[in-house]
């Protein structure tokens, strides 16, 4: 088996490593902080940033330090980082993992972010759920205030970045950037039209960055060991450093693996988690995440970077790897994500609001055996008419299940609509709403 | 009243942002904690604290699943049933719980001690089936698991299988 270097698990691989600020600074840790502080002009963390080619890890993939440039730089009042830990992506269980085995190295990568962008506040916006680790987080910050990291005056540097973390309250949607700045403003969480974007008016209408938490932990180490060496891992020059890829379903060895980006998903599932569980050959998988479109077989050589997987048709997302095999209904898998797209609409535009509605109305009625052809068509009619129609990328992501298999595997559509037809259920009973 | 009881808690939490309603989430936290649900006394004082009006914290609150608005058992489960949980048997542990407390999603049994929520992706896909009760997760569930679980919540209040920090596959499992 091919073994790479790991980064940003490296700490949490050790044993005995407890992810206090102790074991974190005996790791080097806090040296990058040390090192760029009142050291390094912020433009030039920024440009240090940018040249690494680090794109954002929570889905969009957009590059780091482009999104710190577009902060106004005559703007003089105050300005907000927002650390997005509200990782709900179905297939995604990555951020969870680095807040809660090594907060320090996420935090660290926090107040780096502040520098480089002079903001003063940062909030971490984690999920209501992970109660677990909000507090892990509230007992870091402590620590690194304790030890003049956080807070006033930053080890003498006169920097001051304070850190607070915020729970979310269990809507899916809230990972969507500006949803997120809606909830941490203490409303519902409905996406705002763009432009204008975060960057000039975000939180309280003030310039704010918000970047995901995998993507603020490889700061440290861009810093300590520089944009160059970052930027020859993986698969430069658009897809550098290393993804922590949640593998789930039907393999051996489910869990995160951090390797570096452009590993074939074929590597992934027979070299690091152990094989599919039953010997069964792969049928689907999806590869960045719920809202990434299915692929099938063929794209087992495809390499896990961003543009290799568009290409492919889907998106490498969040990283989340969920993995299907033979036997499993295509049909059925389609509906599950299906429902939870529709429990998670948050309302705010019309096509996904209803369509989500309709879309899981017609999957029911086709696995209830009491589907008719023209449904096929009535779902890529829907499919159609959400996406691209919606304030944020929700309406994209949700049709992205129903698309996908209705284009590789449309036959057990059929299969179970001929099923209705033999049993002549021609008139369909509505499905109730759920 | 919220401010008598957590009145140093309350003023900590305003302490942290520039604009008051952004203490919303973070105190309907305390209600609930407080409670167990979020009674419309509760929603009330805190809009009076927060300066807002009470439909203003009541629109924000029913946007949110995290908050209950009526009482719910000692313990709540919620166990996931979104895909990925689904594909590794979710479906069961929800029919096995539901066969060992009587109830359905939705329900509480009459002891007051559990109420059965399925609820969207938690976050743990690589250790499912899961499930959330209160502030816990239990991951890689299996009938002989949750039954424990229940037995020991039952009997003590919490249990030993609930999660630590994550981390999977642990260290000694990679090669």
């Amino acid at each position: 088996m091919a073994t790479y270097e790991l980064i940003l698990l490296k700490n949490m691989m050790q044993p005995g490593y407890t992810g206090s600020l102790a074991d974190y600074e005996k790791t080097g840790g806090y040296q990058a902080l040390r090192k760029t502080l009142g050291k390094i002009a912020p433009p030039d963390v920024t440009a240090t940033v940018r040249k690494s080619g680090l794109r954002g890890r929570g889905g969009a993939g957009f590059p780091t330090g482009v999104k710190w440039g577009f902060l106004p730089k005559d703007y003089h009042g105050p300005r907000y980082l927002c650390c997005n830990a509200d990782e709900s992506e179905p297939g995604t269980f990555k951020d969870r993992q680095l807040m809660e085995r090594d907060a320090h190295q996420v935090l660290e990568g926090i107040v780096l972010a502040c520098y480089a962008i002079s903001a003063e506040s940062a909030y971490i916006y984690i999920r209501g759920e992970m109660v677990l680790g909000s507090r892990i987080l509230e007992r870091a910050i402590g620590e690194a205030r304790d030890a003049g990291y956080i807070g006033t005056n930053i080890l003498g540097t006169g920097v001051t970045v304070d850190v607070w973390v915020h729970r979310g309250a269990g809507a899916y949607i809230c990972g969507e950037e500006t949803a997120l700045i809606e909830s941490l403003e203490g409303k519902r969480g409905l996406p705002r039209v763009k432009p204008p974007f975060p960057a000039t008016h975000g939180l309280y209408n003030k310039p704010t960055v918000v970047n995901n938490v995998e993507t603020l932990a490889n700061l440290p180490h861009i810093i300590n060991r520089g944009a160059e060496w970052f930027a020859a891992i993986g698969s430069p020059p658009k897809s550098t450093g290393t993804r922590v890829f949640c593998v789930s379903g039907h393999v051996k060895r489910p869990g995160n693996y951090e390797l570096p980006m452009g590993v074939t998903v074929r590597e992934l599932v027979y070299e690091h988690a152990g094989g599919m569980r039953s010997d069964k050959p792969i049928k689907a998988f999806i590869p960045g995440g719920a809202s990434a479109p299915f692929l099938t077989p063929n794209h087992l050589d495809v390499k896990l970077d961003f543009e290799s997987v568009a290409a492919a048709g889907s998106m490498l997302g969040s990283g989340g790897v969920t993995v299907m095999e033979e036997g499993t209904s295509m049909v059925w898998a389609a509906l599950r994500l299906m429902e939870f797209f529709y429990h998670e609409s948050c309302g705010k535009c019309s096509p996904c609001r209803e369509g989500s509605s309709w879309l899981v109305q017609t999957m029911r009625r086709i696995i209830a055996k009491r589907g008719r052809m023209q449904d096929l068509e009535t779902l890529s009619d829907l499919c159609k008419n959400i996406a691209g129609r919606t304030v944020c990328a929700f309406g994209d992501a949700e049709v992205a299940p129903i698309m996908s298999t209705l284009q590789h595997w449309r036959q057990e559509y059929v299969s179970l609509i001929r099923e209705a037809e033999a049993a002549n259920l021609i008139r369909p009973e509505p499905v109730g709403k759920g | 009243m919220l401010q008598d009881k957590y009145k140093d808690e309350i003023s900590d939490i305003l302490s942290r942002y520039p604009v008051k309603r952004s203490a919303l989430l973070p105190l309907l936290y305390i209600a609930q904690r407080d409670q167990g649900y979020v009674s419309e006394e509760s929603m009330k004082e805190i809009a009076r604290l927060l300066h807002l009006t009470p439909p203003q914290v009541y629109e924000t609150i029913t946007f949110y699943t995290m908050f209950n608005l009526k009482p719910v058992g000692t313990f709540h489960i919620q166990v996931c049933k979104s895909l990925m949980c689904a594909l590794v048997g979710s479906d069961t542990v929800i029919e096995w719980i539901k066969t060992k407390l009587g109830i359905g999603p939705g329900g509480t049994t009459a002891d007051g001690l559990f109420t059965l929520s399925t609820v969207e992706c938690l976050a743990a896909c690589g250790t499912g089936p899961m499930m959330q009760i209160n502030d816990d997760y239990y991951e890689r569930l299996t009938e002989e698991k949750v039954d424990r679980i229940l037995a020991e919540l039952r009997a003590t209040g919490t249990s030993q299988l609930k999660s630590g920090p994550f981390m999977w596959p642990e260290p000694a499992r990679k090669s």
